[in-house]
């Protein structure tokens, strides 16, 4: 007796690396570049570096200033991304269409619709960074630039997987509700948030952390906080206070972890 | 229950003709020229078996569903031809309640409740009802008449299937509708329940001079409470009497080849499956670039 599946996975698995190929000679991947010796001694001159942390009075003085220089960055980029992000989900979502509550959506809803959708894909298209760029020829070095750039990219973000959160949803209690003569926005707040109200909540937090990172890398670009310094400690082969950075990140991720769980169970 | 009593809503349907909303379009409709005429304050009970079309009806005579035939008329009006705003305001005046009782899994009971008075409320006051809830004795009387008044800050996914299938008609009480139309209201009640649910139905609807029609899986609490039924077979009306006149041998040609049903064996189907645990939600899908 052989396997009936056995020949189509192989043949799929084959098919993989066929296409897998092109790919790593286009992008020059040859990760055995990093065991060469040459390399293996700089890396670990780099990393070795890393011990003993740095902890100056000083520069953890410094350190705690562009912490919280990054988290008002990002907490700022994620309210005005919601800002955005909000009434564009409303006009957005499918479900609570009451043309389309009967048979096909009309045409003029749908139109509308699919312009938000297109707003939302050109918002979150352009990188962060990029907008970044161009903010800080805009409004000059410094955190604003920052801001302006996360608030834009990711309201196209939160949009886009606030609407299919919202479509995935048990649509059933807002239809019911829609069926029986409320209005959108009532339909909204009795029937389709509460049943997504924990998944669209974790998904927030999860973009804030998302957005920590981000303001970081936006540092490099002269937007301030936490990513500048890292930036210049990088640049001196200042081992000690890029791992004392590091930590401050993981630090940073591994709380918005704990609120995104604590968030669940409370609304779960 | 200080609701004013309404005046129900009159209803004609004339040669209509729809399709299952779930159905394919080549499909077979499921309502076939069917004539029904009820007139305002009138209680009909709707029977017959699986497949005979009355959840599909139910949904024409709901606006839910555009007839692909034939023409739907309510107080005079074709609800098809009026402009889309008008049309909301008409649903308004009709309270649906889907078998699946439509209640979020997080929400509380009075929430839910409350939710009946969505078409009467502005957007401020339902939300400052989310604040605090607009009308606590009034969701309570709702509930009490439905034995579950000691429910009423508890979550819906604390309920059984039949105490959330009973929240569901309780909203129907609070709702501003001069129409009911009521679906298998009692497919996840136990006897005793299911006649003195349908009882509080009938008597409510007497009182506010509400057009109620009901679809029932159990022909004896239809027979025993509603003064009219209607027997659906195929699409069509097989009968439309008074309950007085429903004969024993037209119930067995209307349920010929399902008399299982007529027994009351209502096969159990995951929809309706009393204390059936609410699904948990699922996990969502995180993207990061």
């Amino acid at each position: 007796m052989r396997d009936p599946a056995w020949v189509s996975r192989v043949a799929w698995i084959s098919l993989a690396v066929v296409l897998l190929w092109p790919l790593g000679v286009a992008t020059e991947f040859k990760p055995w570049v990093l065991l060469e010796p040459d390399n293996l001694r700089v890396s670990g001159q780099f990393i070795a570096s890393f011990w003993p942390l740095a902890h100056s009075q000083e520069f953890l003085l410094m350190v705690a200033r562009d912490t919280w220089r990054t988290v008002a960055m990002a907490t700022a980029g994620v309210t005005l991304a919601l800002v955005i992000a909000i009434p564009l989900t409303l006009l957005n979502t499918g479900v609570l269409s009451v043309s389309a509550l009967s048979g096909r959506m009309a045409r003029g809803p749908f139109w509308v619709r699919q312009t938000i959708r297109w707003l939302l894909i050109v918002l979150r298209s352009v990188p962060e960074l990029v907008w970044a760029l161009i903010f800080v020829r805009v409004v000059g070095l410094g955190p604003t630039a920052g801001v302006l750039a996360i608030a834009l990219t990711y309201g196209g973000m939160l949009g886009k997987v606030y609407g299919e959160i919202l479509e995935s949803s048990e649509t059933h209690p807002t239809q019911t509700l829609l069926r029986n003569g409320s209005g959108r926005l009532q339909a909204f707040f009795y029937g389709l948030l509460p049943t997504s109200a924990a998944e669209l909540t974790s998904y927030t937090v999860y973009r804030w952390e998302c957005a920590i990172r981000s303001s970081v890398v936006l540092g490099f670009v002269g937007a301030g906080g936490l990513g500048q310094q890292m930036d210049n400690s990088m640049k001196m082969f200042n081992g000690g206070e890029v791992a004392t950075m590091l930590l401050v990140f993981i630090a940073l991720v591994a709380l918005a972890d704990r609120v995104s769980a604590w968030l669940r169970k409370a609304l779960g | 229950m200080s609701t004013p009593a309404a005046n129900g809503l009159a209803l004609q349907l004339d040669a209509l003709s729809a399709r299952h909303p779930a159905a394919r379009a080549s499909a077979a409709p499921a309502l076939k020229g069917l004539n029904l005429r009820v007139g305002a304050g009138e209680q009909v009970a709707i029977i017959g078996p699986s497949g005979a079309g009355k959840t599909t009806l139910l949904q024409v005579l709901a606006c839910a569903l555009p007839p692909t035939a034939g023409t739907l008329t309510l107080d005079g009006r074709n609800p098809w031809q009026l402009p889309r705003r008008a049309l909301q305001a008409l649903r308004g005046e009709l309270f649906l309640a889907p078998q699946v009782p439509p209640l979020p899994p997080r929400q509380r009971v009075v929430t839910s409740v409350l939710a009946g008075r969505l078409p009467a409320m502005g957007l401020m006051a339902s939300l400052r009802s989310l604040f605090y809830p607009s009308d606590i004795p009034a969701a309570h009387a709702a509930l009490e008449r439905f034995d579950l008044g000691a429910k009423l800050f508890e979550r819906v996914d604390r309920l059984s299937g039949g105490e959330r299938q009973r929240v569901g008609l309780a909203r129907g009480l609070l709702s501003p509708a001069r129409f009911w139309l009521i679906d298998e209201p009692l497919s996840a009640l136990d006897p005793t329940r299911s006649r003195q649910a349908i009882a509080t139905l009938v008597d409510e609807a007497h009182t506010r001079r509400v057009t109620l029609v009901a679809t029932l899986h159990q022909v004896d609490v239809a027979l025993h409470h509603f003064p009219r039924v209607v027997g659906m077979r195929d699409g069509q009306v097989a009968f439309d009497l008074p309950a007085s006149q429903v004969t024993r041998d037209r119930l067995a040609a209307l349920y010929d080849q399902y008399e299982h049903e007529l027994r009351g064996e209502v096969p159990v189907s995951p929809s309706n499956a009393p204390d059936a645990p609410p699904s948990a939600p699922q996990p969502v899908v995180m993207h990061c670039r």
